[in-house]
């Protein structure tokens, strides 16, 4: 979608009114998934594998039957899987249906085997004890590199697909390799060349809300669902599928949303909860408790990574190769391409590598995180850089401004850049008063740089005007970020009416057009561009009906801060008419006013960040604590500034528990040690600084505002940026993140041991 | 080659692009890191890349996203196309 005509004087945009639904967000009035009820409904639990790896050679559920307050009972006998892939979905999705419910073979601890749905939370979880499973334990494997060794037990045969190679571990599903020029001439002209291997566990996304859903479904195939999710008509079609039902006959409603992160984005257990209603012929509710959202629902990938660069005494790169396994759970998906294909993508390289594993392992399918497997391979390239700049004595930011990507830049991956603001965050971050503010004895200073793509998809909008001049908006993305207040402020410029006369929604899937999930960065993109031209839309129809009551060509009406406006040499001389005098005879004047807008944007334009870190390293315990926090990125045009440093700060907070705390701790048995927050640590109010922001702006030529999506480039930076930070500051540097204090105490041992 | 795929690689009526590959695709394509074929929209070009060089057909269902001149065109098979473009093939993109 070309747009030569960028709008870039606002009076709305930029502006911090608050958000419609604060409020009701912080008062408890809002619904979000587990507060959603009906008549006569049941409640929904499931049995989950306490095996990493087991054959399931019988289900008895009869005891379990024979209970009173039992209603129905499902296994994987009561989902459509006749066919494979079931029928709708495509590619990785084939998978969906195997992690919902096991087949014939438990994948991995906390694998559902059967659900049962009772008169009350207590029966149905007093049910679950009563069926029993006759498993046959197979060899499990749950580490990266271990799953592709040779005497690694094969998860599952046939799994990989076309791109890998021959000769490779079973375990092995997907292969990647891009890149351009001659690594090893490039290598050849460095002054110095570093080669690092490092490592990451697997995180969570941490939404505060588990999984929850409300599933009613007719043994005639229509149905309705209420569930938080990141994407509802993404749910409508991968349950309809399951069910084998046709998909205008299930209704999806999103309820409000507790965090989302990528990890929402998919189905778990709203084809179980509808399954159940069918057999029961009611309502089931199903609530995922903490430790199932833990065992069962999409940590990210982890990570085996090495990374060499080389650079000449000047800071020039002349040669860049990675290699990335990442360990996806028991199903092919890891976004080994997108961590390959980001990992030197701030750069501008003549000779460069990039290789990618995507590889199965006896753990839950990792899901979506925020720019997935982007910050892993940030971590290890920006750590080297880091010490390329330290063997060297170079300013870390003045070497990045001298090889960094620019508009027209050949990208690592392939293509050429269109305009970028990279090198923007680069001086930004140079002239910003914390990079040169000093440092007390014991503390560290990071820098590290971030990219990501971001995403367009399918998007529509519906926008109608009232009699008294105010307007909803129907969009279909659901709200994480802060989106309505974006929406509301889009159209409110458009429109030229107050952004507190604008209400929008978030419509079901049986009231708009199909909606892409809210992933990869899109929706104040997307929907927000959708929203503007539905806007426009509505303002072409105003103006017509002005055209009409003065008599004129609809040509010779502009529209002019909220008001129809005569234009051009023979539109004659009328007063302005504001918007709401037109709408309230509307229906005397050709009916009602509204606009739309369905399309497939495809100008969502990549994104970058630069990130500042102080960090602090007690010596005696290994704990860090981070003393400063900058966050620098360019959102093409802040539509509403607070909620973008909002995602810039979020997105700093969670990398930094990913970084210093945060990891899957599996046991030799292959099961998961750590699942509740107790155990596993995210970051609370006391282990944050106040995390600054400097938002950045240059305009996205794919927008009409210039909106660069930035929800995910912000979490991109920050592990490295902390990791270059404490290798400045404990005069160690660690390759594995997290960075916790015992690994800090181990490294710090080990440097006094092999000083002494 | 038979005509049949001369006229499904080389039609006549179409423009000739430069299609590039990341180079995980290369060994599907006879060892070439950009490969010709005629078509003036995204969509009538992966076509055309199927008939030409059929072992590329599981990564191009798989899914692929195309960069031209920088703009990356992450699903739409209508986008035209145009042999002064860059034109690269790339993974589909996913996002959180």
């Amino acid at each position: 979608m070309a747009l030569d005509q960028r709008k870039t004087d606002f009076t709305q945009v930029g502006t911090r009114p608050n958000r419609p639904d604060g409020l009701d967000k912080v008062t408890g009035k809002a619904r979000f998934g587990a507060d959603v009820t009906a008549p006569g409904m049941l409640f929904g639990a499931i049995l989950r594998s306490p095996h990493a790896h087991a054959r399931i050679k019988h289900i008895d559920t009869s005891k379990a039957e024979a209970l009173g307050d039992v209603k129905a009972i499902v296994t994987r006998a009561d989902f459509s899987d006749a066919i494979q892939p079931a029928p709708g979905l495509e590619g990785e999705q084939w998978n969906v249906l195997e992690n919902v419910m096991a087949g014939d073979t438990a994948l991995y601890d906390g694998h559902a085997i059967a659900a049962v749905a009772a008169t009350s939370a207590l029966a149905a979880r007093d049910a679950l004890k009563l069926i029993e499973v006759e498993y046959e334990v197979l060899p499990h494997v749950t580490d990266v590199d271990k799953a592709m060794a040779k005497d690694a037990p094969v998860i599952r045969e046939g799994a990989a697909d076309y791109s890998v190679p021959e000769g490779m571990h079973p375990n092995v599903v997907r292969y990647h390799e891009s890149g351009h020029g001659d690594v090893e001439a490039g290598f050849a002209r460095a002054d110095l060349v570093v080669e690092e291997h490092f490592v990451t566990e697997a995180t969570h996304q941490g939404y505060i809300e588990p999984h929850a859903c409300l599933a009613q479904l007719g043994q005639d195939g229509k149905g309705e669902l209420w569930c938080c999710t990141q994407g509802h008509w993404y749910v409508q079609k991968n349950c309809a599928a399951l069910l084998g039902i046709e998909t205008s006959q299930l209704r999806v409603t999103a309820s409000e949303i507790g965090g989302g992160f990528g990890g929402k984005t998919t189905v778990f257990i709203e084809p179980v909860a509808l399954a159940l209603s069918r057999k029961a012929n009611r309502p089931v509710k199903l609530v995922m408790s903490r430790p199932e959202v833990f065992r069962a629902t999409g940590p990210t990938a982890s990570t085996s990574m090495d990374i060499k660069i080389g650079m000449t005494a000047d800071g020039i790169i002349t040669a860049a190769q990675g290699t990335f396994r990442l360990q996806g759970g028991a199903f092919p998906g890891a976004p080994a391409d997108m961590t390959a294909m980001c990992a030197f993508a701030p750069y501008d390289l003549q000779n460069v590598q990039q290789i990618g594993y995507d590889v199965i392992s006896n753990r839950p399918k990792q899901a979506a995180y925020r720019a997935p497997g982007s910050p892993m391979a940030a971590y290890a390239v920006e750590s080297v850089i880091d010490e390329l700049c330290r063997k060297l004595d170079l300013d870390p930011i003045e070497v990045r401004l001298k090889n960094a990507a620019r508009e027209g830049t050949k990208a690592s991956y392939g293509p050429k850049f269109e305009r970028i603001g990279l090198v923007e965050t680069l001086e930004a971050a140079k002239a910003h008063p914390h990079y040169s503010a000093p440092l007390k004895p014991g503390q560290g200073r990071g820098v590290s740089c971030g990219f990501w793509f971001n995403h367009g998809g399918e998007t529509s909008v519906s926008l109608s005007l009232s009699e008294d001049g105010t307007c909803q908006i129907s969009v279909g993305t659901p709200d994480i970020g802060g989106s309505r207040a974006s929406m509301a402020l889009m159209a409110a410029e458009v429109l030229g009416i107050p952004y507190e006369s604008i209400r929008v929604t978030i419509a079901d899937t049986a009231t708009l057009g199909y909606n892409d999930v809210s992933h990869g960065s899109r929706v104040t993109y997307a929907s927000g561009l959708a929203t503007i031209k539905a806007a426009e839309d509505a303002v072409v129809k105003l103006s017509k009906r002005a055209a009409a009551k003065w008599g004129i060509p609809e040509d010779a009406v502009k529209w002019e801060d909220g008001h129809a406006v005569p234009s051009g040499p023979n539109a004659g001389n009328f007063d302005p008419i504001p918007l709401a005098e037109i709408t309230r005879d509307m229906g005397q004047t050709g009916g009602p006013i509204s606009g739309h807008f369905e399309a497939t944007p495809e100008g969502a334009g990549v994104s970058f960040a630069t990130h500042i870190v102080d960090a602090e390293v007690d010596p005696e315990t290994g704990k860090t604590a981070v003393t400063r926090y900058t966050v620098i990125q360019d959102a093409g045009k802040a539509i509403h500034p607070t909620y973008v440093e909002g995602q810039f700060q979020g997105g700093a907070a969670q990398g930094i528990g990913w970084a210093l705390n945060e990891e899957y701790i599996y046991g030799e048995d292959g099961r998961l040690q750590n699942a509740v927050f107790l155990d596993y640590r995210i970051p609370v109010a006391s282990d944050l600084p106040m995390i600054d922001t400097v938002i950045v702006e240059v305009p996205n030529p794919g927008h009409p505002f210039g909106v660069r999506g930035v929800g995910e480039t912000s979490i991109c930076p920050p592990l490295a940026a902390i990791a270059n930070a404490v290798s400045a500051a404990a005069g160690v540097r660690l390759h594995a993140l997290p960075m916790s204090p015992p690994r800090i105490l181990a490294a710090l041992e080990q440097q006094r041991g092999t000083a002494d | 080659m038979t005509s049949e795929t001369q006229d499904l690689g080389q039609d006549a009526g179409l423009p000739r692009l430069t299609v590039h590959l990341w180079s995980g695709l290369r060994r599907f394509a006879e060892g070439q890191d950009a490969v010709e074929v005629s078509a003036s929209t995204t969509g009538t070009m992966i076509a055309a890349l199927k008939a030409a060089y059929p072992a590329l057909i599981p990564a191009l269902d798989a899914g692929v996203s195309v960069a031209v001149d920088g703009r990356i065109i992450a699903a739409s098979l209508d986008e035209p196309l145009d042999p002064e473009n860059e034109i690269y093939l790339m993974q589909r993109l996913r996002g959180g």
